[in-house]
C-alpha cells in the first residue's frame, strides 16, 4: 500500500502513514464513512424501491395522455372524471382512442392474513391500452368475475401464485361475489397495498355497486403517431370544459407522481433526511478524525515547514487522509448495504436493490464530503508555527 | 560579498508581546559570519540566543534591523522567498522533532524531498549513506518510538544534512546525545564546512565544542557582550 502510494504521489505518503499508525483511529474512522454510507445507501435504496414502487402501476397500460381529477396525485388516489370528457378529447384530431380505467382495493382474506389487492377494472376489449405483456392475457378476463393476480404479491406463497393458471384457476369471495383467478402477471412491491389485481370495467362495477360506468377514475388516450403528447395535453386543457381536471402526458404523470411521493409524503421526506442526516454523520466524523490528527502532528507540521514545506504540501497530506478514508470507508460500506438491502428485499419484497448508478453517485458523494471534512481540517494547519520548535 | 558572508546581522532589535505585555528581548545586534565557518552562540539562559537563530533561520519574521541570509534581506520578505530559503538550510532541534509514524530512513528522505529534484533511487540511497555515517545504518527501518534519545537526535542530524544545505543553525544539538556520539557529530559539521563550505551556527555550552568553535559570540540581556 506505501509502495504504490509513493508512486501514486511521487513522495512519501504521510497520510497513510499518520491514518495507518494509530491503527484503532484509522478502523474507528472507516467504521464511521461505512456507517454513513450503509445509512445513506439503505435511504437510497428504499427511495429508489419508492420511485419503482410509484411507477410500477403506470407500466401496466400504454397511453399517450392521462386525465385525472384535480386531487388524483397519483393513479390510485383521487376522485372520478366523467366519462363525457373523452368524448370532447376525442374531437382533438390528434387523439385516435381512449379509454377509462378503474381503481378500487379488494381485500382477499385468506385465512389469518388479508391481502390488501389495489385493482385496476380496464375494457378488455381495448388490450392497445394495455401493456403488452397484461394484453396478452386480456382475454381471460372478458369472461365475468375472473381477474388476473400480481403473482408477487406480498403474503402470498410464490408456489400458489405459481399454481394459478388459466387450466387451475382458484376462486375467493369478495362482497358476496365469487370472484376467479385465471392467470399471474408480474407486480409486485408496493408501500399502498400488498399487490395488484386486474379486473374488466364490467366485473369492477359488479364488484363496486357504487360505482357508475359513466365516471372512471382516470382517462387513457392515445395519439396519432409523431403526435407530442404534451402540446396535445396543453391543446385539450382549452379543449375540454372542465378547468380543473389534470390533462397531462402519461410520462409527466408518473413523474408528477413521483415527486409527490418523494417529496411531500411523510415517507419521502423522512427518507429523504436519512440521506442528509447520513451525510452529516459522515462528514463530521471525518472532520473530527482529520482535524484530531492535524493538531496531533502540528510538532511535526512545523517541522516540516521550517524545512521549507509549502502549504500545498500540508494540504495534500490533510486531502490524502480524506481521500484515503472514503475510499477504504466506502467499501465496506458498499458491502454491508448491498447486504442489507438483499436482506430488507426478501423481507418487505418491496425492489430494494444496490444500483451500479447508487454506488457511483454515493461514492462521488463520498469523496466530496471527504473533501468538504479535510478542507474544513486544514484550517487547524495555521497553528504549526516552527518559531515554537526551538 | 553574500558568497563569503552567507550571513550578516546589522541594528537587529525584537520585542515579544503587545501593549504593556511588550518586552525588548534582543539589543542592536550586529555581526558577519564568513562561509565555512563554525560560530558558537552562548549566553545565560533567556539572553536571546535561540531568538537570534530563529531570526536568521527564517522561522520568524525579523521586526527591526537587517538580517541578510545567502544574498537575500529577511526584513520584509515575502512567504514564497523565506520558504525557498529554508530549503537551503539545515536545522537541528533541541527536541529531535523526528516523525512518529515514519521510520527513520523516511524521516531522512523528508528532507531530500523537499527539494523537487532528484531521483527516487539516488534519494534513497543518499539517505541510507547519512544514516550510516552517523552509525544507524542497521536502524533505517526503525520506527522514532524504538529509539533511543541518542539515536532519535542522530536521525534529526541526518536528516539536516542530508540535503547538503549551505547553512546548519543547531540549537544545543549535543545535549540529547553521548559525549561520543555529541563529538561526532560536531566533527562531521566542522568537515562540512572544510570540504563544502558548509557554515554552522551553534547554541551550545559544550565546553568541548567551543574549543572546536572559529568564533565564539556570547548573548547577555539581548546584547552581544564577547566576540571572537
Ligand atoms: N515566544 C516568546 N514569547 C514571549 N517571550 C519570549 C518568547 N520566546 C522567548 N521569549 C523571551 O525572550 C528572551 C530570550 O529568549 P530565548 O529563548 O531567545 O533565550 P535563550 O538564550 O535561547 O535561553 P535558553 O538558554 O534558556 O534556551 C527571554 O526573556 C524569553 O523569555
Ligand atoms: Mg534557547
Amino acid at each position: 500500500m506505501t509502495r504504490l502510494l509513493q508512486w501514486l504521489f511521487g513522495r512519501l505518503p504521510i497520510g497513510w502513514l499518520q491514518l495507518s499508525h494509530n491503527r484503532t483511529r484509522f478502523a474507528a474512522a472507516l467504521a464511521g464513512v461505512a456507517f454513513a454510507n450503509v445509512l445513506v445507501f439503505v435511504q437510497l435504496g428504499i427511495m429508489n424501491s419508492m420511485a419503482v414502487a410509484t411507477l410500477k402501476p403506470y407500466g401496466f397500460f400504454q397511453a399517450d395522455v392521462m386525465i385525472s381529477a384535480s386531487d388524483a396525485n397519483s393513479m390510485t388516489e383521487g376522485a372520478n372524471v366523467a366519462r363525457q370528457w373523452l368524448f370532447q378529447a376525442l374531437a382533438d384530431p390528434d387523439v385516435t382512442g381512449g379509454a377509462g380505467i378503474f381503481v378500487g382495493n379488494v381485500s382477499w382474506a385468506r385465512g389469518e392474513k388479508t391481502l390488501g389487492l389495489t385493482t385496476f377494472g380496464v375494457d378488455p376489449t381495448l388490450p392497445a391500452f394495455l401493456s403488452e405483456a397484461m394484453a396478452r392475457k386480456a382475454a381471460t378476463l372478458q369472461l365475468q368475475n375472473s381477474g388476473i393476480l400480481d403473482m408477487y404479491s406480498r403474503g402470498l406463497p410464490r408456489d400458489e401464485a405459481a399454481a394459478i393458471r388459466p387450466q387451475s384457476p382458484i376462486s375467493f369471495e369478495v362482497s358476496g361475489k365469487t370472484l376467479t383467478l385465471y392467470d399471474t402477471f408480474a407486480g409486485g412491491g408496493g408501500f399502498g397495498g400488498d399487490g395488484y389485481m386486474m379486473v374488466s370495467d364490467q366485473t369492477f362495477l359488479t364488484l363496486f355497486p357504487a360505482r357508475k360506468s359513466a365516471a372512471p377514475d382516470h382517462i387513457l388516450l392515445h395519439l396519432r403517431a409523431g403526435a407530442d403528447p404534451d402540446v396535445v395535453a396543453a391543446r385539450l386543457r382549452d379543449l375540454i370544459s372542465d378547468k380543473s381536471l389534470r390533462i397531462r402526458s402519461y410520462e409527466q404523470a408518473g413523474q408528477d407522481d413521483l415527486s409527490y411521493q418523494q417529496t411531500r409524503r411523510p415517507t419521502g421526506i423522512i427518507f429523504g433526511f436519512g440521506v442528509i442526516i447520513g451525510i452529516l454523520v459522515g462528514i463530521v466524523i471525518v472532520y473530527q478524525v482529520l482535524s484530531t490528527d492535524v493538531a496531533d502532528h502540528l510538532s511535526e507540521y512545523a517541522t516540516f515547514k521550517a524545512m521549507g514545506y509549502r502549504q500545498r504540501f500540508f494540504l495534500g497530506i490533510v486531502f490524502e487522509e480524506a481521500l484515503i478514508l472514503a475510499v477504504l470507508g466506502f467499501v465496506p460500506g458498499l458491502v454491508v448495504a448491498t447486504g442489507l438491502l438483499a436482506g430488507m428485499k426478501a423481507a418487505t419484497t418491496l425492489p430494494l436493490a444496490m444500483t451500479p448508478a447508487m454506488a457511483g453517485m454515493v461514492f462521488f458523494g463520498t469523496l466530496v464530503a471527504c473533501s468538504v471534512s479535510g478542507a474544513i481540517a486544514t484550517r487547524r494547519l495555521a497553528n504549526a508555527d516552527p518559531a515554537d520548535l526551538f | 560579498m553574500s558568497d563569503d558572508f552567507p550571513i550578516s546581522v546589522a541594528g537587529l532589535n525584537h520585542s515579544f508581546g503587545i501593549g504593556e505585555a511588550r518586552k525588548q528581548a534582543i539589543f542592536d545586534v550586529s555581526f558577519t559570519i564568513k562561509r565555512g565557518s563554525l560560530t558558537v552562540l552562548m549566553g545565560p539562559s533567556g539572553s536571546g540566543k535561540t531568538t537570534v537563530l530563529t531570526l536568521m533561520g527564517c522561522l520568524r519574521d525579523v521586526q527591526d534591523g537587517s538580517v541578510r541570509l545567502l544574498g537575500h534581506e529577511l526584513k520584509g520578505a515575502a512567504p514564497a522567498v523565506s520558504e525557498d530559503l529554508r530549503r537551503r538550510l539545515g536545522f537541528i532541534f533541541q527536541a529531535h522533532n523526528l516523525h512518529g509514524s515514519l521510520t527513520a530512513l523516511q524521516n531522512v528522505l523528508m528532507g531530500l524531498q523537499v527539494h523537487s529534484y532528484g531521483d527516487p533511487q539516488q534519494n534513497y540511497r543518499a539517505a541510507q549513506h547519512a544514516l550510516t555515517l552517523l552509525g544507524l545504518g542497521d536502524r533505517l527501518d526503525y520506527l522514532p518510538a524504538n529509539l533511543s534519545g541518542g539515536q532519535k537526535q542522530r536521525v534529526a542530524v541526518a536528516r539536516a544534512l542530508v540535503g547538503n544545505p549551505e547553512v546548519i543553525f543547531a540549537d544545543e544539538p549535543t545535549a540529547a546525545l553521548d559525549r561520543e556520539s555529541g563529538m561526532t557529530v560536531v566533527a562531521m559539521l566542522k568537515k562540512l564546512g572544510a570540504m563544502r563550505g558548509t557554515t554552522t551556527v551553534m547554541v551550545t555550552h559544550d565546553n568541548r565544542i567551543l574549543e572546536m568553535a572559529d568564533r565564539i559570540i556570547t548573548l547577555e540581556d539581548g546584547r552581544i557582550v564577547a566576540d571572537r
